[in-house]
């Protein structure tokens, strides 16, 4: 119920620790009282002409933390990965296919007028208007009926049983615009007002001085730059010029470590960069070949060489280990060229050349192609890597290739990620594997009330993905955020680096 | 009398060449465009599937397509922007929903201004350096010199401002490692946080000037008749400023006005890395996004702006050398 979860949790968390503090004196400041004022800038890795304040077209970090200092949703999703009513003051559903959502009273927008039921149905409608270009239209289709039931109460009506409604809602291209805006401008509910935007160069927001959360935020103003330069985002942050920055690649980390003044954020995430063999083409849809390539992958290696050790490595399916419905029993499949060598015979692919697309565009696939080839030199299998470039990857090569690489970005629900990449007629099933058992769990745990059921289905789905899907996951990439000590309050959300892209409302300036 | 009406009759004379450039200028424009139209429109994926991203679905892509009105022949969408291109009107970003007219207007004045800025710099250090150069040909100062210019033309632009962002920004902390151009800067504070990529680019563009002018000066200071005026008594510094300098003018000239169309276009790096919000990155960005209206706009700017530096030369090399009049 409360949105102040960010808090809360760390009230809790003091309060368990007990003598926590004082064990940890360099966590104090952590759970000191946040001061209000300051200014600051931070810069992304990307942003461009197609920048937006539309939240139903947000398609990159810098769009996603727009939205949230100037919106606000729903619901939100906290650092413990559940989500709580935010703009919604309870949540209702017997069933999980009729949902009752009240609105909170007296919040208002930037201009001054009332958050009502309109506003709320206009946000969750315009999506399912394909000449928007909503980055959800595909997930709109679960709403049968978006109705109004009174000045302050909103009725949704799915097309079938979904626990995961509230997470799916405290997505950023949900937040709620104001009624009747095609081409929203920035009026929210959010914490801060719009002051300045030019689309591929800078956004300026002044504190929402009328913010319905009492207290919040702290900050009196943030411009929000892009730096797509990694090297000179991390000068920029060492000179002083930002105090927060994100996607730090691992190897930059020693800079900013050996920098008193600065720190770092490290979020580990279900980021995750793919090998995908296809099911529906040749070689790729021989079983034993798709075995022998999942043992002949160091992962190990990718963790350390590739990332720093800032990744987590994984199991061949898309759930990480610190997730609340991870399946420990499955089996860690492990780097072994004896096992693969016999796999790779009985598929009869022994010194067949085969093609592997690598792509900048997927972080850290060329490397890892490399690394694939090289191993399956000594078992007598041929890869030829052929890297291609970033620019148009998704729409050219992505998935059309019987061996290539893939990116997906974290998902705030098991359901989303195991519909949209792994379901048999997703658009994104990226292997094309198909498996009736796997789809029907989907559906069950999807409606599924009962936590411990739920974490079963999804944990026999893992099983299934890590032993039969034609998708090879090494490892879960920890996002990696810089930032200036002197900006407090800012903690590791698994959605994304920036404190899942909210840490506008939380964050504060110690100085 | 003579003297004044002389120029004056001069450009007269140059009038018909001018306006035959400006017409195959013109010709060369329209070409241009057409190239781009068409080479752009063989790159994989167009603006709408550019927009959607990874997550694209086809009836997503077929909608904004329509939208986007992307979905009729390449040759019809050709027709209409060169009929709004005639009229002045380079017509609306497919991606970011704004007229490329107020998306130029407000990344040109930056480009223009770096490039100002640099060229202002530059050019006097580099005509000065050439010169120096040029007359001590053989000395100490010509090797030093030499060496110098040879250096910076080797170095990569990207080592210069990566190393002058270390040392500056990050040791000494005296400047920003980044261009931060904003509307409510004073001049101290923009000069301030423009002063790492003029200098970069000064040392890009300087170098090649300072060659060029060395190697013109150096040449006419061979000819006879900087003996003649020797023999006449004439001082050195008049002999080099008066009689060697309106005779090299003429390439020390191109070689700038090439530079400076350089600056306008090639600083693509140096705005990746000082993050300066100007018209090559914003044409970069255009590629990407399939963003043909935009791309079209800047490539015309490029194009036109190099074309005119080009005209420019020409005139002043043929004022400066009546030889070259007559032809």
């Amino acid at each position: 119920m409360s949105s102040d979860l960010f808090t809360r949790r760390g009230l809790i968390g003091a309060g368990i620790a007990g003598a926590g503090i004082l064990v940890l004196p360099g966590q104090r400041s952590a759970f000191a009282a946040p001061r209000r004022g300051g200014s600051i800038r931070i810069a992304t890795q990307s942003s461009s002409t197609a920048d937006t304040l539309d939240p139903a077209k947000g398609a990159l970090s810098t769009d996603y933390i727009r939205h949230f200092m100037l919106y606000s949703g729903l619901t939100k999703t906290g650092p413990d990965m559940v989500s709580r009513p935010s703009l919604a003051e309870s949540i209702e559903s017997s069933d999980r296919i009729t949902w009752h959502f009240r609105l909170r009273k007296g919040v208002s927008f930037h201009d001054g007028s009332e958050l009502t039921s309109e506003d709320v149905i206009w946000s969750l409608r315009r999506h399912s208007d394909a000449k928007l270009g909503s980055k959800m239209a595909t997930i709109v289709k679960q709403f049968a009926e978006v109705r109004a039931d009174g000045r302050h109460d909103v009725l949704i009506r799915l097309t079938g049983a979904n626990a995961d409604l509230p997470a799916i809602l405290a997505q950023s291209h949900f937040l709620i615009v104001r009624a009747g805006e095609t081409r929203p401008n920035g009026n929210g509910t959010g914490p801060y007002r719009l002051a300045q935007f030019k689309p591929g160069v800078r956004t300026v927001v002044a504190r929402n001085t009328n913010y319905w959360v009492e207290g919040r935020p702290y900050l009196d103003r943030i411009e929000l730059i892009s730096i797509p330069d990694e090297v000179s985002r991390v000068n920029a942050l060492l000179a002083g010029d930002v105090q927060l920055i994100n996607a730090v690649n691992p190897r930059s980390t020693k800079r900013i470590d050996a920098s008193s003044g600065h720190g770092l954020l490290a979020t580990p995430s279900a980021l995750y960069t793919d090998l995908i063999m296809r099911q529906d083409r040749l070689p790729t849809s021989n079983p034993d070949f798709v075995e022998a390539i999942k043992h002949l992958i160091d992962r190990p290696l990718v963790k350390r060489a590739l990332f720093r050790n800032y990744a987590t490595i994984g199991n061949d399916q898309p759930i990480p280990p610190f997730h609340p419905y991870y399946n420990p029993a499955v089996p860690q499949t492990t780097l072994d060229l004896d096992r693969a060598r016999w796999h790779l015979k009985r598929s009869g692919l022994t010194g067949v050349r085969i093609p592997v697309y690598a792509t900048p565009a997927a972080e850290g696939s060329v490397d890892m192609a490399s690394i694939l080839q090289e191993y399956g030199a000594r078992v007598g299998l041929d890869l030829a890597v052929n890297r291609v470039p970033a620019d148009g990857y998704w729409s050219t090569h992505w998935m059309k290739h019987p061996m290539g690489f893939g990116n997906t970005n974290p998902r705030p629900t098991a359901d989303l990620i195991f519909s949209l990449f792994f379901k048999s007629d997703a658009d994104w099933n990226e292997s094309g594997w198909k498996n009736p058992r796997f789809d029907r769990l989907l559906v069950e745990a999807r409606g599924e009330a009962d936590e411990a059921r739920r974490k079963e289905l999804y944990g026999e789905m893992q099983a299934l993905v890590h032993g039969q899907c034609g998708v090879a996951i090494p490892v879960f990439i920890t996002l990696i955020d810089g930032h200036d000590r002197r900006l407090k309050g800012l903690q590791p959300v698994a959605l994304g680096g920036f404190m899942g892209y909210q840490f506008a409302e939380y964050a504060w300036w110690d100085a | 009398m003579a003297a004044t009406a002389a120029p004056r009759s001069a450009l007269v004379g140059i009038m018909p060449l001018v306006l035959r450039r400006i017409g195959s200028a013109l010709l060369t424009l329209f070409l241009v465009s057409a190239v781009i139209f068409t080479i752009s429109g063989l790159l994989p994926g167009d603006a709408a599937q550019e927009t959607l991203g990874q997550s694209a679905t086809p009836e997503q892509v077929a909608a904004l397509r329509h939208e986007m009105g992307l979905d009729r022949p390449a040759l019809t969408r050709y027709a209409e922007w060169l009929e709004g291109i005639v009229q002045g009107d380079p017509g609306q970003s497919l991606v970011a929903n704004m007229p490329v007219r107020d998306i130029i207007a407000e990344r040109l004045p930056n480009s223009l201004m770096l490039a100002g800025i640099t060229a202002l710099l530059a050019a006097p250090l580099a005509l000065s350096i050439g010169i120096v150069s040029a007359i001590n040909r053989g000395g100490t100062l010509d090797r030093t010199l030499n060496i110098a210019t040879l250096s910076m033309v080797a170095v990569p632009e990207f080592l210069v401002a990566t190393i002058g962002v270390l040392i500056f920004s990050v040791k000494l902390l005296w400047l920003p490692s980044i261009a931060l151009v904003s509307d409510e800067a004073t001049w101290g504070e923009l000069l301030r946080s423009i002063a790492l990529p003029v200098l970069t680019l000064a040392v890009v563009v300087m170098a090649q000037m300072a060659r060029m002018t060395r190697a013109a000066v150096a040449d006419q200071l061979d000819r006879p008749y900087v003996e003649m005026a020797r023999l006449k008594g004439l001082t050195f510094r008049r002999i080099v400023l008066s009689h060697v300098l309106p005779n090299a003018i003429g390439p020390i000239i191109n070689a700038m006005a090439l530079s400076l169309s350089y600056l306008m276009g090639g600083a693509i790096i140096v705005e990746t890395i000082f993050n300066f919000p100007g018209l090559a990155s914003l044409m970069v960005n255009a590629v990407t996004s399939r963003d043909m209206p935009l791309l079209q706009a800047c490539a015309m700017i490029f194009c036109a702006a190099y074309l005119m530096l080009m005209l420019f030369a020409d005139v002043v090399a043929i004022l400066a050398n009546p030889r070259l009049r007559a032809q």
